[in-house]
């Protein structure tokens, strides 16, 4: 594969790199199960936790992948004030070169930030996007396929691809970076994605994305029958916005329940990036069915952060 | 008494004359004229010359900005680009909404010397939308406004717009409208398409400026006024203005350089020097634009020169500013659209960049046709020289169309009588 420099958007990686990561964290995934949790791989090496955003879930898993790979690790908590978010981003980005950092992983309220970050010339390191505004996440969408290929592959995962998949993304696609990255990677591993959503949570010209699209859940459920159903959440601030009527009729019409459960194939996957609004977006009883993928997506989240750190920084040494 | 002997000038009509001017008038032109000894001569072989530019949208920053932009700067940046006068949008701190601040304006331009600037007042009361500015005492001041704008926000109020409408017919005045329905574009960060899906950037949508042009043309033709519209930037917008000319409503469209060459894929950089607003739009937007400059159907070309800091553009695009300079590149761009696609002609990018302008404003000095007695603002260009965009006479740099090899190269600028640029050379001081 390609050596990457940085991973910005999941339409950075090829098939080849997808599939080469997702393969190493398959190793990164059996380190988890040791007794000593520890590779000295990245020893000596520092990496920055740039999180302009609030995000435990995504901070402490990246905190972890870095820590079992030695990695020397800083966490950066920078809520940008109003006043001064636009220097904020470069102030931060220049100090954190001049103490030598050789990658920073950013999570930004701004779409676009870590590309920014990345060709700005105010920093040398890896960048690695891990959550831009409503524009990408490209761990999530890794750990996402790295999930499905687990479930239905096991043992026999590395070297697969995603053809033959049918997965169906749910929700507010419209300010979804996850939606955003799944959508290109699990097109570049060969699945057919097909996406339901209210109409107001669907971004202009989506026939140029390669995939399907559904107003109604129950007829795209009988009629697609996916392999894995991807949840999305509904963020609180699009609820007073005049996106849909009530938490009632969205809950009703695209909210996942035991009737729509009782829909799915057997085997099919049943995901969620999470933080969930249990009763909103998908009730309990679906949750944590024996479909659901939920904890393990959080558990493999590890491996695959420790992957990607893997395929980033352990390459070549001539970039930097 | 100065003398200024322009030799071998090429009018738009491929005349070619030697053009005698005394102080500010054009005296003489003959296709050979000899000079005293006191003429200064200025060898015009080889270029086409035109009546000066005149810019009806611009934002100059002073007073309040002085550190993206000031009158003099602007001015010389003005006189590079080939205009003769350039109109000031109101949108300064404090606003242009009294008579004191245009006057003020129009003084710092008289002070520079570079170009007449002519100062643009507010319709509403600090650009808030919601009472209206002293229009009277603007257009009866010594600035003599002609042009109101909120420019930057729109007047979004359709009572208030209407009585702005009326209210200026008392004056011979005409409200320029920065079409943009506020409440489809909260938050719009780049033009709603296939690229502000993709790129996670909140939408700007068509709509939202072709619905606040579609109800001014239709108010412009119900109360009889004169109606500008600023900085078109969509194909049905284009079709809204020609469907209202059409109809006979006086309404009048400009278009700026970027909306005719520049399209939305550059956001895929989120490179902050492409957020503009209105948005770049999309290829099928820029060639609708393109004819529609042509034909006629919008008249002018206008800069929106819109000057910010480096720190204001060297950030995430969400937090970057709105806006792009663009007088020094009008030229070339007005050259790509109308003589370079061999679509159109010289006497077109006069009406496009001089007669037009000029007429909307009402300024009697500018726009004249190159003939004896008419005031001597005249531009020289090189219609085979090309310019790769680089330094700039402006304080700001966010230039959107920098290392871009554009066509034309403006080499001299006559502002009434004095040469702001000779050689491609700025004047080291305005005219006094």
């Amino acid at each position: 594969m390609s050596q990457l420099r940085h991973l910005l958007s999941a339409g950075d990686l090829d098939r080849a790199s997808a599939i080469a990561i997702l393969d190493t964290a398959e190793e990164m995934s059996s380190v988890n199960h040791r007794d000593i949790k520890k590779l000295p791989t990245l020893r000596g090496k520092t990496i920055v936790n740039l999180f302009f955003e609030d995000s435990t879930r995504t901070r402490i898993s990246f905190e972890l992948a870095e820590k079992r790979l030695s990695a020397d690790v800083i966490n950066f908590s920078a809520k940008g004030s109003s006043v001064s978010k636009g220097e904020s981003l470069k102030d931060t980005a220049q100090t954190l070169e001049a103490m030598g950092a050789d990658a920073v992983v950013i999570r930004h309220w701004a779409s676009g930030a870590a590309n920014v970050l990345a060709h700005s010339g105010w920093i040398n390191g890896s960048i690695i996007n891990a959550g831009d505004g409503t524009h990408e996440h490209p761990t999530q969408a890794l750990l996402d396929a790295f999930t499905m290929r687990k479930r239905i592959y096991g043992d026999d995962s590395k070297g697969r691809d995603l053809v033959g998949q049918k997965v169906m993304i749910v929700g507010d696609v419209l300010h979804s970076r996850v939606a955003r990255s799944n959508v290109k990677l699990l097109a570049t591993l060969g699945a057919e994605v097909h996406l339901v959503a209210p109409p107001t949570l669907l971004p202009v010209k989506l026939e140029t994305w390669g995939v399907s699209v559904h107003f109604d859940l129950d007829t795209a459920l009988r009629q697609v029958q996916p392999d894995s159903v991807m949840m999305l959440r509904v963020q609180a601030e699009r609820m007073n916005a005049a996106f849909f009527p009530s938490e009632r009729e969205y809950s009703r019409l695209w909210g996942f329940n035991s009737e729509r459960l009782a829909m799915l194939k057997p085997h099919a996957l049943l995901m969620h990036p999470g933080p969930m609004n249990r009763g909103l977006e998908i009730t309990a009883s679906a949750a944590d069915s024996p479909n659901s993928t939920i904890l393990e997506q959080v558990a493999n989240g590890v491996s695959v952060r420790m992957a990607v750190l893997f395929h980033l920084l352990s390459g070549d040494k001539e970039s930097k | 008494m100065t003398v200024l002997l322009l030799k071998s000038a090429q009018l738009a009509d491929g005349s070619l004359f030697d053009i005698e001017i005394t102080d500010q008038v054009i005296t003489a032109m003959a296709p050979n004229l000899s000079a005293s000894e006191l003429t200064q001569q200025i060898d015009c072989s080889g270029l086409i010359v035109l009546p000066g530019f005149v810019d009806l949208h611009t934002h100059l920053r002073e007073p309040g900005f002085e550190q993206s932009e000031t009158v003099l700067t602007a001015s010389r940046s003005a006189a590079a680009g080939g205009f003769t006068a350039v109109h000031a949008m109101a949108n300064t701190s404090p606003v242009a909404d009294t008579a004191g601040v245009v006057e003020q304006v129009q003084a710092l331009g008289l002070a520079a010397g570079f170009v007449d600037v002519v100062p643009i007042g507010a319709v509403t009361v600090g650009l808030e939308g919601l009472r209206l500015a002293e229009i009277g005492a603007m257009a009866n001041s010594k600035a003599k406004v002609r042009v109101f704008s909120d420019d930057g926000k729109c007047v979004f109020d359709p009572v208030l717009m209407r009585h702005a409408l009326e209210y200026v017919k008392a004056f011979d005045g005409v409200v320029a409208q920065h079409a943009q329905e506020p409440r489809l574009t909260e938050g719009a960060q780049m033009h709603e398409g296939e690229v502000s899906a993709n790129l996670g950037l909140t939408g700007w949508p068509a709509v939202a400026e072709e619905a606040i042009i579609a109800r001014d043309v239709l108010l412009a033709e119900h109360v009889g006024s004169r109606l500008h519209i600023c900085h078109l930037s969509t194909a049905g917008s284009v079709e809204i203005i020609r469907w209202a000319k059409a109809r006979g409503v006086q309404v009048t469209a400009e278009v700026t350089p970027h909306h005719l060459l520049l399209t939305d894929e550059l956001a895929r950089t989120y490179d902050p020097v492409f957020k503009v607003n209105p948005p770049l739009r999309t290829q099928a937007d820029v060639l609708a634009l393109r004819e529609a400059l042509i034909d006629g159907t919008i008249d002018i070309i206008a800069t929106d020169h819109a000057p910010h800091p480096t720190e204001s553009k060297d950030c995430e695009w969400a937090s970057a500013a709105f806006g792009m300079i663009g007088l020094e590149t009008a030229a070339s761009v007005a050259i790509d659209v109308l003589i370079k696609s061999e679509k159109s002609n010289w006497q077109r990018l006069t009406e496009v960049l001089s007669v037009n302008p000029a007429k909307i404003g009402r300024l009697t000095e500018q726009g004249q046709s190159i003939r004896v007695g008419s005031v001597a603002n005249l531009v020289a260009i090189d219609p085979n020289a090309s310019t790769v965009v680089g330094q700039t006479q402006s304080k700001s740099e966010n230039n959107p169309f920098k290392g871009l090899e554009l066509p034309g190269k403006v080499v001299h600028t006559i502002y009434r009588g004095y040469a702001t640029l000779l050689n491609g050379k700025v004047a080291e001081a305005g005219r006094i």
